[in-house]
């Protein structure tokens, strides 16, 4: 039995992608959990919202690099993000004003907003391909790898190797920065608070001298906000191309659903559980068997689905948890 | 009221005549025009029309389930590829050996396979234990993995290059069309009886994933229908092109109206299939039309509209819901099978949910929810747009650009133009909804 | 109901993945106020006077109805089923459009003003129902109450704590989780902080028991001592006319009797047909 091995291999195949990857669905869900807790409807234009913010990113990352400008060992995306964000939440504030405010004004039912956004989805989608195209672009630069295989192999004697790569960190480091904003913001800031009041009653929010549009405007630059870095980071772990953006959105929404929708916690929780759910369904667990067990030789590669199968676990997970608990793990209400 | 009534019947049924004649004329000029705007070409004025037409049925499925009932069904795609399955299941011709391979494993492997779920949820509902039944379902995967496994990879051994999967039975491809209904709503029971189950429905999300998963499988079970590799040559029902080229009586026939054989022929064969569809499309709105006046559809109107009230009267919403989501899903499926037979062609990678899913659900808002008839026209409607918009987008880039010198920009803006499309059907489906909610034709 | 609302009607909102109606608004945040003039010598400290109106462009529901408190006093409006009371008190807080009459609050005409406008101008709401934020704490409900003050609410915060100690031990725990009692009080609590110059509490006791029903009566008779005058509607006539310095008995809308709380009980008209003999 070989466990530091082991460990390695799981370590380098299951634990760091899924981490990276569930980071990234967690940010995507909290932005969908907050539209949903605040402006009340599942907004299915928030996966090309990502695909947007994250080709303006990549437009912004390219002028850069042409200029010369580059961030030395990190992805010079980095640099670009913040005024990727702002111009994102420029062009989602725009189909506020333009799509979302007249519903909000009608007191229209929420389910007409989820059609709205439907339409808001195409036109994203559209601008998206008209600004980038549908090719698959890698627009990370900088070091690639803070452990790569090689090195750690060296280091530690060890036949397996172990890689960590800066995007995966970056992905990690990123994504808790933002949740403790994001949650200082909420719990502790008057206007943050404000927000929550807005979520739990409306009506007594607006009696409470909160202006409504102050707060739906704060929802969709945060949302904006975090969609531009969760599309940023997953493409820049993986690589950006604009009908991934549309597929992640089925994770995405489990997540959010899994931790119980409108609850920020629950959307992190929710992204990591679907993220390790799906790295652990579909990886080949022979290898690690091996070591654990080397006396026993299993037929095949101890896969339990296939890769292609991904979304088919996040949705299994998402029937059970309503089967058993159908507000979500979390109970979603507020945000 | 009752002269109310009529008025608002008679000026409808005013309003959708004349849109449809607009739509006509739409199509005439497609065929005999011949500019920027419009091609000039019957054949491809039918083929417009032809996909036109399943659309309109799918937009029926759908409109079923939001019009009559009000459930959000967001895998379109996902039923559509469950019917497409039908025509390669039953009336591709038989695979020599793939049976004989592992058809009586596989068979069996899914019956286990099926029958663990249902020991699972007896398991369940009887004990009410968690650890039971996730033993029952760990035993059961692994033996539907023993059976299945070795049966697929026999199968898929089986003449890979040509075959690689089960066959068909060799049936009337007509015939697969109802079983793609059939295929459909079995997807649509198993989904619809646990999401409509739940305390308050999560059909949506339910839906998506499910779409998602279907399509997943179609692409990755080689052994079902070839996956990536697509199945071609899936039988026809009306005559091929090439045997009315070679026919003498036709090209002689061509030729007194003024057509070249090549050019008669594939108009022969799309207003077959136009005949086809229409026929099918009749019926369905036929049926539809019968269900929602009659006492079943009454009350489904009634659920949507009250569902509270309706609870209170004793009628089991849960029920009739799934009722109506596995009757629209049928017809989505046969669409499915329809749309796989005038292809001809299965090919998993084409089923994207902007273009099966989406766009089918611009084409219901647009065409009214809840009038049959509205959804046929707003299909038909939108499809000619969806087409014509990759044809018109970049005529008007052209056109808005001609003054400009030709520049990196230019050249970026007229390749990206055919993408316009989507931007046009997502600014008509906002309009739409903002302007004249409730669409072309009003639901009565 | 717009249109968008009369086509889509119900559809599609019972899938929770969708759609979220917790929470929703009906109010209409955006009506804009009209100025304010100058309010009537003699005026009692809050009056709404000859007030003729309804819901939207509905029909009317009060005819000609006067409501008034005097500083430091207890008003109530008590009636039967359907009379008007709750009407009138929004009627008085501007959620109602009013085709005549005024309201008018410490010397100034507030009739133009919206409802939000009215709390800056000192009115303090407890609507009958959803009247706290259910997922924050009992601390946040109180400082979203003082969310149009910029001045320091600690001490605020420690009266309201001080009149409501049983609240005061729960400040950390989520305001949905507490009892009906102690929701009231988070909800008279999270009015009070605006500092308000009048209470107005729509059937406080609706849904109490008769024991917690006493105890929040005793508060709302120490806040009224306090020096804070308090109108509110109330469903239990008799133990409501007990603690009023001014009782308004309201029927179909319009004013039935007047009186003070004593005058009331000894009335026999008003005894037998409200109070039971």
């Amino acid at each position: 039995m070989d466990i530091l091995n082991a460990l390695v291999v799981f370590l380098n195949f299951v634990f760091i992608p899924a981490a990276a990857y569930g980071a990234q669905l967690a940010l995507g869900a909290l932005g969908v959990t907050l539209i949903y807790g605040i402006l009340r409807f599942s907004n299915f234009a928030h996966g090309d919202t990502m695909a947007i913010g994250t080709a303006i990113v990549i437009l912004l990352t390219w002028g850069l690099q042409a200029i010369g400008i580059t961030a030395g060992p990190l992805p010079t995306a980095l640099i670009a993000l913040p005024l990727g964000i702002a111009l994102t939440a420029l062009l989602v504030l725009g189909t506020d004003r333009a799509v979302y405010r007249f519903y909000r004004r009608q007191k229209a039912a929420p389910i007409i907003l989820v059609m709205a956004s439907v339409g808001v989805m195409f036109v994203m989608n559209g601008l998206t391909r008209l600004l980038i195209g549908v090719d698959e672009y890698r627009f990370d630069d900088g070091e690639r790898f803070i452990i790569d295989v090689r090195s750690f192999r060296e280091m530690t004697g060890l036949p397996e190797g172990l890689a960590l790569r800066s995007t995966q960190a970056l992905t990690l480091v990123v994504a808790v920065l933002v949740v403790i904003a994001l949650f200082w913001f909420l719990n502790r800031t008057k206007s943050g608070k404000a927000m929550r009041a807005y979520s739990d009653n409306e009506d007594l929010a607006l009696l409470s001298g909160i202006d409504p549009e102050r707060v739906v405007r704060l929802t969709w630059i945060i949302a904006a906000g975090l969609a531009t870095i969760a599309g940023t980071l997953y493409g820049l772990d993986k690589s950006f191309k604009a009908f991934n953006y549309f597929q992640i959105l089925l994770p995405i929404f489990a997540a959010a659903i899994v931790g119980g929708l409108g609850n920020p916690v629950g959307a992190i929780a929710g992204g990591f559980l679907v993220a390790f759910s799906e790295v652990a369904v579909t990886y080949p667990w022979i290898k690690i068997v091996g070591y654990v067990a080397p006396w026993y030789e299993p037929g095949g590669l101890m896969q339990l689905l296939g890769t292609e199968y991904k979304f088919a676990v996040s949705f299994v997970i998402l029937i059970v948890v309503l089967l058993f608990r159908p507000t979500g793990l979390f109970r979603g209400r507020s945000v | 009221m009752a002269t109310n009534r009529q008025a608002t019947t008679s000026h409808s049924r005013w309003r959708a005549l004349i849109l449809f004649a607009v739509l006509a004329i739409l199509f005439v000029l497609e065929g005999t025009v011949r500019n920027a705007m419009f091609s000039g070409s019957w054949n491809t004025s039918l083929a417009i029309l032809n996909m036109g037409l399943l659309s309109a049925i799918t937009a029926l499925g759908v409109n079923m389930q939001w019009g009559y009932a009000g459930l959000f069904n967001v895998g379109v795609v996902g039923f559509l590829a469950m019917g497409a399955l039908a025509p390669v299941l039953v009336s591709l011709p038989p695979v020599e050996g793939a049976w004989s391979a592992g058809g009586t494993r596989l068979m069996g492997a899914l019956l286990v396979g099926l029958g663990t779920l249902a020991l699972a949820k007896l398991a369940w509902t009887r004990t009410r234990s968690g650890i039971a039944t996730t033993i029952v379902l760990i035993a059961g995967f692994v033996a539907y993995r023993w059976l299945f496994d070795p049966a697929v990879t026999a199968i898929e051994a089986n003449n890979p290059a040509r075959h690689g999967n089960i066959g068909g039975l060799g049936l009337p491809v007509l015939l697969s069309w109802i079983v793609g209904g059939a295929f459909a709503a079995v997807a649509a029971w198993g989904i619809g009886k646990v999401a409509l189950g739940l305390r308050s429905d999560y059909l949506a999300i339910a839906t998506l994933g499910i779409g998602e998963i279907i399509v997943a499988v179609l692409k990755n079970e080689d052994w079902l229908a070839r996956g990536v590799k697509n199945i071609t040559s899936i039988p026809r029902p009306v005559a091929a092109e090439i045997d009315l080229q070679n026919n003498p009586e036709f090209v002689d026939f061509a030729a007194r109206w003024g057509f070249g054989a090549a050019e008669a022929s594939g108009i022969w064969v799309k207003l077959s299939y136009m005949s086809l569809f229409l026929v099918v499309l009749l019926v369905i709105i036929l049926l539809a039309e019968l269900a929602l006046n009659s006492p079943w559809g009454r009350m489904m109107r009634a659920i949507r509209d009250n569902e509270t009230a309706a609870e209170a009267m004793g009628k089991d919403v849960t029920r009739r819901h799934l009722q109506v989501f596995i009757l629209g899903s049928a017809v989505i499926g046969v669409a499915g099978a329809m749309m796989v037979t005038l292809d001809g062609l299965l090919a998993p990678t084409s089923y994207n949910p902007l273009r099966y899913t989406f766009l089918i659900w611009v084409m219901v808002i647009v065409g009214g929810s809840g009038n049959n008839w509205g959804a046929v026209l707003g299909a038909v409607t939108i499809w000619f747009l969806w087409i014509k918009a990759e044809v018109w987008g970049p005529a008007l880039i052209a056109l808005l650009t001609g003054p400009l010198p030709d520049s990196a920009v230019k050249a970026h803006l007229l390749d990206s133009a055919p993408h316009m499309r989507f931007i046009a059907m997502g600014l008509v489906l906002l309009l739409v909804l903002r302007f004249a909610p409730r669409g072309l034709l009003p639901e009565r | 109901m717009s249109d968008q609302d009369a086509v889509f009607g119900k559809r599609g909102n019972r899938d929770r993945s969708v759609v979220n109606p917790q929470g929703r608004g009906t109010a209409d945040g955006e009506r804009r106020s009209g100025p304010t003039g100058p309010g009537r010598t003699g005026d009692p400290f809050l009056i709404g006077e000859n007030m003729t109106g309804g819901y939207g462009k509905g029909a009317d529901i009060l005819h000609d109805c006067t409501i008034a408190v005097e500083a430091g006093q207890i008003a109530v409006i008590v009636g039967p089923n359907g009379a008007g009371k709750s009407t009138a008190m929004k009627a008085i807080f501007g959620m109602l459009n009013l085709r005549q009459g005024s309201v008018r609050l410490n010397g100034q005409d507030i009739t133009a003003l919206n409802p939000q406008d009215r709390v800056k101008a000192g009115m303090g709401f407890v609507p009958q129902v959803n009247n706290i934020f259910p997922s924050m704490t009992v601390e946040e409900n109180l400082e979203m109450g003082a969310y149009i003050r910029n001045d320091d609410i600690k001490q605020t915060m420690a009266q309201v704590y001080d009149l409501f100690p049983a609240v005061a031990e729960k400040r950390r725990q989520a305001a949905g989780e507490l009892s009906g009692g102690q929701r009231q009080q988070v909800a008279v609590g999270r009015a009070l902080m605006t500092q308000p110059k009048v209470l107005m509490l729509d059937e406080p006791t609706a849904g109490v028991s008769p024991i917690v029903m006493d105890e929040l009566f005793d508060r709302i008779i120490a806040i009224a001592r306090g020096g804070l005058p308090v109108l509110m509607v109330e469903q239990n006539a008799r133990q409501a006319m007990m603690i009023a310095d001014k009782a308004y008995v309201l029927v179909q809308g319009a004013n039935a009797h007047t009186g003070t709380g004593h005058e009331l009980m000894q009335n026999d008209e008003v005894r037998r047909t409200f109070l039971g003999g």
